[in-house]
């Protein structure tokens, strides 16, 4: 977590009124900003592209053409947490339900109202000949580029097209071979989470010739029961199936399989990050772990195009204080201090400090640590304001995301007076005891 | 008996009206469900008060009421009349951290609301043991230690010489926190677990204690205060000089017919405790244009409840301090009261002068019933009140139990309720312990 500080500037230049350019280029690509509407109900049809980018969208991936498919009802499922509808939503919704030359039609006319916007077809079909045909009408739009759909983990898949294509690595990049012979526009292959490494999908569109990578599709899901009819949810007349879950419950999911392929050496493909952006913040973290442009459905599923605001001025307010002239700029930049777990300094020691004057006594700390943790608070008494007991403190940080009051519950360094060591530097020594953490 | 459906109270509206079921959710979503928390330490009836919320939150509704009612059966009025600013909410880590505290109160009525009106049965009695208690008094502590002591397998018998079942609940709450029927509902409710009345029967006058000792194992004294405590000034039996808790019992039952807020100009209101502020406030909300408090002392000396006195000045009750009243004048009808001012020493200073008035309620406090408890040998009474081992609310006779008002000499419903309950688990005790 960032959120706007103070600071002082990184580079020295001025923080307020500098000019910061969000442009981006993405594997060929270009868009005023990095904000693109991901492939979904939002960019269903001409009306709806039209006002997000007068709301302010970089992009738009319409929502995926193919053969035509027949929807269910209903189709979407969500999760609340505390209160708050849509921490995780789910869907059992197909490709497009519209004509495809209606939707082709309505492309070429959004792309020559908007010419600086990225408009990207994303497409869906089974066989060579039809990749051919499609990939053609596609680009006949003038449309920026395409996105090939093998991302969806529901309906489709039962009929060898979206996830089943994602999971078979083989399949996906023939057919990645194909698009990328057929189109003139640069190919971005979409891929599904619903697998063991999200490297071997994606080494297999980079072998087929894909220009980027989109990730990640929905997740596989069953979003709860319903405890009177007991049909899965979303219920389709009392019955269910599993759908794809995203939202901003899959972020940090999405965001370890960006990093994964940010990190892999052999990987050199631009990524467009996708799952559960809500914020610029989350926007940020995407970039920061690879993504050159970041796509957003879900939030705006939940509130509708104008969050596209609150997404460029949190990344320019973040620019300017830390003195980044443009996103190229910051792209993957934390990735160097994404490590193996190996290779983490284990001599590093934090430990917890309650501040008393912001305490409200709720305790919450003591039981996290007592019954979820490493027993290191005591209740000393007579206040009911905790301490932490530094000799036993592990510094896990448990304490402190449970804390209500911001600021209350700080980790401060120790010095341990040892050199840094990691774990792979003692089997190097053959100093390395038996066991991990687990 | 039910009351008169056009009695006074009923043109009072609900202060708090009940959340919506969206309401409730989300404040049950913000309770931090705190480690041992303090509300629960609040709480004179210790509810588990971070769970029930929680069951809300987690739309367990029936659980949440079963979680306060198990631990308060009269969890229904104390959602309503508890001065929760003082206890649960007023301990609320919250206020702390500068925030508003949870709304333990409403979301209490939220769970219970439904309970009563539908009348779900959530108690049953025990395996009967064959012993009977006598309750004597028809209020919250006689009515919590009879439904306990059913609870437990024990017969238990209120006597209640008053017309309406229920006590305070139901004939002394402030209308605006809780009406007469409301309160009857409640006591209709928790009677269904099998407590049996008998209505009308007055101690001392249709049955002495002997012979209630001869027919129960044991009994609990639950009668209460007494009366209004007069001031004993001249013309205090003028039609229009009032005790307090007989306006407010006409007020809120009709069983004596209200004073009609439409003739009356100006109310003084004697006295600077909660029942004072209770019998200003609804007079003030009746349409009495000018109601007064009349105190001796300074305002931070009042017993009454900040937040009550906050309310009572938004409702137009003007508080007159370090006054006291010398008589009471009229012709048949109170027309004025006569009042010297006090200084600093509380000594009379400056000439006595008349405040015209149309109403006066004396709200000193209320008498005791010690003539009544003097015939029961070797009961220790101090200060008007019964003494009781805090433990188990067993009197200083070892037939005799007792709690509520007529122990602690006057206090809250929930306070009452906590006392009835623990006197039935001291009953028990007792119990096995003499069969064994």
């Amino acid at each position: 977590m960032t959120g706007l500080g103070n600071g002082l500037p990184r580079n020295g230049r001025p923080r307020t009124g500098a000019p910061v350019d969000l442009s981006v280029d993405c594997a060929g690509i270009r868009s005023p900003n990095p904000f693109w509407l991901a492939s979904g109900p939002p960019t269903n049809t001409a009306g709806q592209v039209h006002r997000a980018f007068e709301a302010g969208w970089g992009g738009a991936v319409w929502k995926t053409l193919g053969d035509p498919i027949t929807n269910t009802v209903s189709r979407y499922g969500g999760t609340a947490y505390q209160g708050r509808n849509v921490a995780g939503f789910n869907n059992i919704e197909l490709i497009t339900d519209r004509p495809l030359d209606v939707n082709l039609k309505e492309i070429a006319e959004v792309k020559r109202a908007w010419p600086d916007r990225a408009v990207v077809a994303s497409l869906m079909v089974e066989s060579r000949d039809e990749w051919r045909d499609i990939i053609r009408r596609s680009e006949d739009t003038g449309c920026d580029g395409l996105e090939l759909n093998f991302g969806c983990p529901h309906g489709m898949c039962e009929r060898g097209m979206g996830s089943a294509v994602g999971q078979e690595p083989k399949v996906l990049e023939e057919i990645a071979r194909w698009a990328a012979e057929f189109a003139t526009t640069p190919v971005i292959v979409k891929l599904t989470p619903n697998i063991t490494d999200i490297l071997y999908p994606a080494m297999a569109a980079q072998r087929g010739g894909a220009d980027a990578v989109s990730l990640v599709n929905t997740f596989k899901s069953v979003i709860g029961v319903d405890h009177d009819t007991l049909s899965p949810i979303p219920s389709v007349d009392g019955e269910g199936t599993s759908g794809g879950y995203c939202g901003p419950a899959v972020k940090p999911i999405a965001l370890h399989m960006v990093t994964r392929l940010g990190k892999a050496h052999e990987f050199e493909l631009p990524i467009s990050g996708i799952g559960g952006v809500q914020s610029w913040e989350d926007a940020l973290d995407f970039l920061l772990l690879g993504a050159t442009s970041v796509q957003v459905c879900t939030a705006v599923m939940h509130y509708g195009f104008r969050i596209v605001e609150d997404l460029v001025r949190g990344l320019e307010e973040w620019m300017r204080e830390k003195g980044y002239a443009g996103v190229h700029d910051f792209v993957g930049a934390a990735l160097p201090n994404y490590r193996e777990w190996g290779d983490l300094d284990l001599n590093y020691k934090i430990v917890a400090q309650i501040d008393p004057s912001t305490c409200i006594e709720c305790q919450l700390c003591y039981a996290a640590c007592e019954d979820g943790a490493h027993q290191c608070i005591e209740l000393p008494g007579p206040t009911r304001v905790p301490r932490v007991v530094e000799e036993r403190c592990v510094g896990c940080n448990l304490c402190q995301l449970v804390c209500p009051v911001e600021g209350c519950i700080t980790m401060v360094e120790i010095d341990t007076g040892l050199p840094r060591e990691s774990w792979n530097d003692r089997v190097l020594k053959g100093t390395a005891g038996a066991g991990s953490m687990h | 008996m039910p009351v008169p459906t056009d009695r006074a109270e009923t043109r009072f509206p609900d202060h708090r009206p009940p959340l919506t079921q969206a309401q409730a959710r989300a404040e049950a979503g913000r309770c931090l469900f705190c480690h041992d928390a303090p509300c629960v330490h609040a709480c004179p009836t210790a509810i588990d008060i971070p769970l029930f919320i929680k069951q809300i939150h987690d739309r367990n509704d029936l659980g949440a009421a079963r979680t306060i009612l198990e631990a308060n059966a009269f969890g229904y009025s104390c959602s309503r009349v508890c001065p929760v600013e003082v206890l649960c909410v007023g301990a609320c880590v919250y206020n702390a951290k500068g925030e508003p505290p949870i709304l333990i109160g409403r979301l209490q009525r939220f769970a219970t609301d439904p309970v009563i009106e539908k009348g779900v049965p959530i108690f049953e009695a025990g395996d009967p043991t064959g012993r009977v208690v006598a309750c004597v008094g028809g209020g919250p502590a006689s009515i919590a230690c009879a439904h306990e002591l059913i609870r437990l397998g024990h017969r238990a018998v209120i006597l209640e010489g008053r017309p309406y079942r229920g006590g305070l609940n139901t004939d002394g709450v402030a209308p605006y926190k809780m009406r007469a029927d409301a309160s009857l509902a409640e006591v209709e409710w928790l009677t269904a677990i099998g407590i049996e009345w008998r209505d009308g029967v007055v101690v001392g006058r249709d049955v002495t204690w002997e012979e209630l000792e001869t027919e129960f194992d044991a009994v609990f004294l639950g009668l209460g205060l007494g009366a209004d405590a007069p001031l004993g000034l001249p013309g205090e039996s003028l039609e229009g000089v009032w005790g307090a808790t007989r306006l407010i019992a006409a007020i809120k039952t009709g069983g004596e017919p209200a004073p009609d807020p439409d003739r009356i100009r100006t109310a003084v209101v004697i006295g600077g405790g909660n029942t004072a502020i209770d019998a200003a406030r609804e007079l003030a909300l009746l349409g009495v244009p000018d109601v007064r408090i009349v105190y001796r002392r300074d305002a931070d000396r009042m017993p009454a409840y900040r937040h009550e006195r906050e309310h009572a000045v938004q409702e137009g009750v003007r508080f007159e301090h370090r006054l006291q009243p010398l008589a009471f004048e009229g012709n048949g009808r109170l027309e004025a009261v006569r009042l010297t001012a006090l200084d600093e020493r509380l000594r009379p200073v400056g000439e006595p002068f008349r405040l015209p008035a149309d109403l006066a309620a004396l709200a000193v406090g209320q008498g005791r019933v010690e003539a009544l408890l003097a015939a029961i040998p070797g009961l220790e009474v101090r200060g008007g009140r019964v003494v009781v081992d805090p433990a188990n609310g067993r009197t200083s006779n070892p037939r005799y139990w007792s709690g509520g008002d007529l122990a602690n000499g006057g206090a809250e419903v929930v306070n009452a309720a906590a006392e009835g309950k623990k006197a039935a688990h001291g009953i028990d005790a007792w119990l096995r312990e003499s069969a064994a």
